[in-house]
């Protein structure tokens, strides 16, 4: 602790109140409009990762439950909501957005609770993309027409999206803004850690006044989500999510010839050469492996350093890493989080001990980890080989694997030498290698001198086994319509 | 110390954007309770009491020595300063006001702010300013020549201005506001620490464009890979614009994050100020009272 005598880095305890949150004890499915309880009669608990205490209690929606969420989405689509003007969609969407941003605090606040994410990312990133994503898709509504000229398209109808654990609001925003700005209604079903946020906003959705149907939340895991993706009368699915539970929902959705968005696992290489900005290439590893403690699909998981100043670069990374901040993700001061589950540290932790026991060389800052909750020192491994399981599977955790290049051809090979395809980096001050290289990184989203930067304007989604499909921009815009057939206008 | 060769400095690039973001992100730490009182602490040890004006005098300057000998005449817990910064004029007055204080006298010199005058008249005018009894010297680097390409000239004259300054610390201006850019920055900090600078400092405070948070992190990078590089810890000295305590403990998080807690002294860290002072005094008494007094309650001197 600081004292009189001095100041340094062991900054006294800045803990973001967490007054202005008001828990219910027990939350139902939001389903018409209205928060009901689940037929299924089922409940399960949501704690906080950082002290494993318990939040409240959610509904557990069966496959009663769903069918009522999507007979619910059904009959505001027919009933209203297809034939609602794009300027009226608009107002509900930019009205959306206003409220999150007036409650954004407490959206940040509940998101750290519930997911363990540090507020400093939930109040400055996560909510800040929710509500430019909502003002986005706000401004495409009425403007379809534009969007997609010379055809005339229609919405799908009922969209059932299944969204992940690592950015809740985030990504129900990704979800929902371009489903509703396009005129289908919407039966979501988030992640079983992290159902509170979701919730919070149905409430935002009955502020608003939008209509009920509209917008369906049924909470629950697994097999939540499987009623959802297999039900008859969803007409459009998106999931983003593991490759593993991706491929299931591709089987399902190929059989009913279901338009379907995955995005899925990465692995993605951050590309440092020699000529790179090194100090700000650091940051941006840095931003790429522990940003929410790396629970990112499009995280830089993998390092590849130019071989003459991998040394120099390494020494840079260690000391920096050994200056990140680990603990209570409610103080304003910390940079990398809880991890969001017991079942998913078990993983974390499994994939670490294959890296040591494969040879490669562990690197971990000697921060002191809470008693409670559950933690991962964020983790360094050099010596990387790409035969080894951490260069080619997803840990989905604070754990980089770095690894070595001697020519950019090299690089491009290794960086694509992987399932999956969703992000990749490029660092270097040299423009033309920037543009070599990233005509040849099979990505969906290709960084050059910065990662992990998100903008509603901008199509990300991947390749390969990371999946197919585009959120956000008009790539994004066009997975929520369908050619409506007849004359273009 | 023997005057050191010109030899080509390498210079590491730097991404604007991203050095900016960084320092964005080091000037969003929360600091509060025991740390604030710790870091409003040490800004006032690592101050320059600063009074660069041309209508300073002997009597302003008194007023000035007695403020950082004991900033808060209500409270002996408060430390001093750790310079008073005057024009050479003053040098002498300022050295016996604070004589055997622990304050020491800090003088700009070497034509500041342009140092456009020829080399000999600018070092003559360090020597003298030395003494006078000036402790530490600021002068401005020759952004004529770098913006002409004569590093050569520029390390040079830098040397020359080491070898004048005798046992005096050297800081040197690089007046950065004025390089066109992140990269020349750091090309400059690596130059003149290089050429022996003690101190590298942001600004001369005489144009707008004064310090800011990025360039100070710009600066502190190249600090570290001189560190590490040349195996010698040079100091840092942020001036121009700082006002506020906010602005000071963020120089002080972004130090420390950057090089390390080595760089928390007076040693190595530097605040160069004039208002600033009054602002830290009221914030230390915001701590005990939990109220911001506001300009009445601190002395104006």
């Amino acid at each position: 602790m600081a004292d009189e005598q001095g100041f340094d880095l062991d900054y006294a305890p800045a803990p973001e109140s967490t007054g202005i949150v008001e828990l219910a004890d027990e939350y139902g499915l939001y389903i018409g409009g209205e928060f009901v309880e689940a037929r299924s009669g089922r409940t399960f608990d949501t704690i906080s990762p950082s002290t494993e205490e318990r939040l409240a209690t959610v509904s557990e929606a069966g496959a009663e439950d769903v069918d009522r969420a999507v007979a619910a989405a059904r009959t505001a689509f027919e009933d209203h909501w297809r034939d609602t003007p794009g300027t009226v969609r608009a107002r509900y969407l930019y009205r959306i957005a206003r409220q999150l941003q007036e409650r954004s605090r407490e959206f940040a606040v509940l998101e750290t609770m519930d997911g363990g994410k540090p507020i400093r990312e939930s109040r400055d990133v996560d909510l800040p993309l929710v509500a430019a994503h909502f003002f986005h898709h706000a401004g495409w509504a009425d403007k379809l027409e534009y969007a997609f000229p010379n055809r005339r398209v229609a919405p799908h109808g009922v969209a059932g999206q299944v969204i992940p654990w690592n950015f809740p609001m985030l990504m129900a925003a990704w979800k929902l803004a371009p489903a509703l700005a396009c005129g289908n209604t919407v039966v979501l079903k988030p992640a079983e850690t992290t159902p509170l946020t979701a919730l919070l906003l149905a409430e935002v959705l009955n502020d608003v006044g939008l209509p009920p149907g509209v917008v369906n939340v049924v909470t629950g895991a697994g097999e939540t989500g499987a009623a959802l993706v297999e039900h008859p009368g969803v007409d459009k699915l998106a999931f983003t999510g593991s490759t593993e539970v991706g491929k299931r929902i591709q089987r399902s959705a190929a059989v009913r010839r279901l338009p379907l968005t995955l995005e899925l696992g990465g692995k993605a290489a951050n590309v440092v050469f020699e000529d790179a900005a090194l100090d700000q290439a650091v940051e941006g590893v840095v931003q790429g492996i522990w940003f929410n403690q790396g629970h990112v699909c499009c995280a830089g998981s993998r390092l590849l350093v130019q071989e003459s100043i991998a040394g120099d670069f390494v020494e840079r990374l260690h000391a920096r890493m050994a200056r990140l901040r680990v603990g209570d993700p409610l103080d304003k001061n910390t940079d990398v989080g809880a991890i969001n589950s017991a079942e998913h540290l078990a993983r974390i932790t499994a994939l670490v001990e294959s890296g040591v026991e494969e040879g490669a060389v562990l690197h971990q800052s000697a921060c002191d980890l809470p008693d409670r909750g559950f933690w991962f020192a964020p983790t360094v491994f050099t010596e990387v080989q790409q035969s080894h399981r951490i260069a080619r599977e997803e840990v989905f955790g604070p754990v980089l694997a770095v690894q070595t290049f001697r020519t950019p051809e090299e690089a491009v090979e290794k960086a694509n030498n992987t399932p999956y395809g969703l992000s990749a980096g490029i660092w270097t001050e040299k423009g033309s290698k920037v543009h070599w290289m990233a005509e040849r990184l099979r990505a969906g989203v290709v960084w050059a001198n910065t990662f992990n930067r998100f903008d509603p304007a901008s199509p990300f989604g991947g390749y390969k086994e990371s999946g197919f499909g585009r959120e956000g921009g008009l790539t994004g815009l066009g997975a929520y319509v369908r050619d409506a057939g007849g004359v273009s206008r | 110390m023997t005057r050191t060769a010109y030899a080509p400095v390498p210079t590491t690039p730097v991404d604007e954007v991203a050095l900016e973001a960084r320092a964005a992100e080091l000037c969003s730490r929360s600091i509060k309770t025991t740390s604030k009182r710790a870091a409003l602490h040490l800004a006032i040890r690592c101050m320059d009491l600063t009074t660069l004006e041309g209508v300073d005098t002997p009597g302003k300057v008194s007023s000035l020595c007695r403020k950082a000998i004991r900033p808060d005449a209500t409270d002996p817990s408060v430390p001093s300063v750790a310079a008073v910064c005057v024009y050479p004029e003053m040098v002498a007055h300022a050295a016996a006001t604070v004589a055997g204080t622990g304050v020491a006298v800090a003088s700009v010199a070497g034509a500041f702010p342009s140092g456009l005058s020829d080399l000999d008249v600018r070092c003559d005018d360090i020597r003298s300013a030395v003494v006078d009894g000036a402790d530490e010297i600021d002068i401005v680097l020759n952004r004529s020549a770098f913006l002409a390409g004569d590093l050569a000239r520029v390390h040079d004259e830098v040397a020359a201005s080491k070898e004048a300054c005798g046992d005096a610390h050297l800081k040197v201006i690089l007046e950065a506001g004025e390089l066109g850019g992140y990269e020349p920055i750091r090309r400059a900090s690596m130059l003149a620490m290089a050429a022996g600078a003690d101190f590298i400092k942001t600004s001369t405070g005489k144009i707008p464009k004064a310090a800011t948070h990025a360039t100070a992190l710009c600066m502190a990078e190249a600090i570290r890979e001189f560190a590490q590089r040349e195996g010698r810890s040079v100091g840092f000295k942020a001036a121009g614009g700082i006002r506020s305590a906010k602005q000071a403990w963020h120089y002080l998080v972004l130090m420390g994050e950057t090089l390390g807690t080595g760089w928390l002294t007076p040693d190595r860290f530097r605040l160069g100020a004039s208002s600033l002072l009054n602002d830290v005094l009221l914030q230390l008494a915001k701590l005990d009272h939990g109220r911001y007094g506001g300009p009445d309650y601190v002395t104006v001197d």
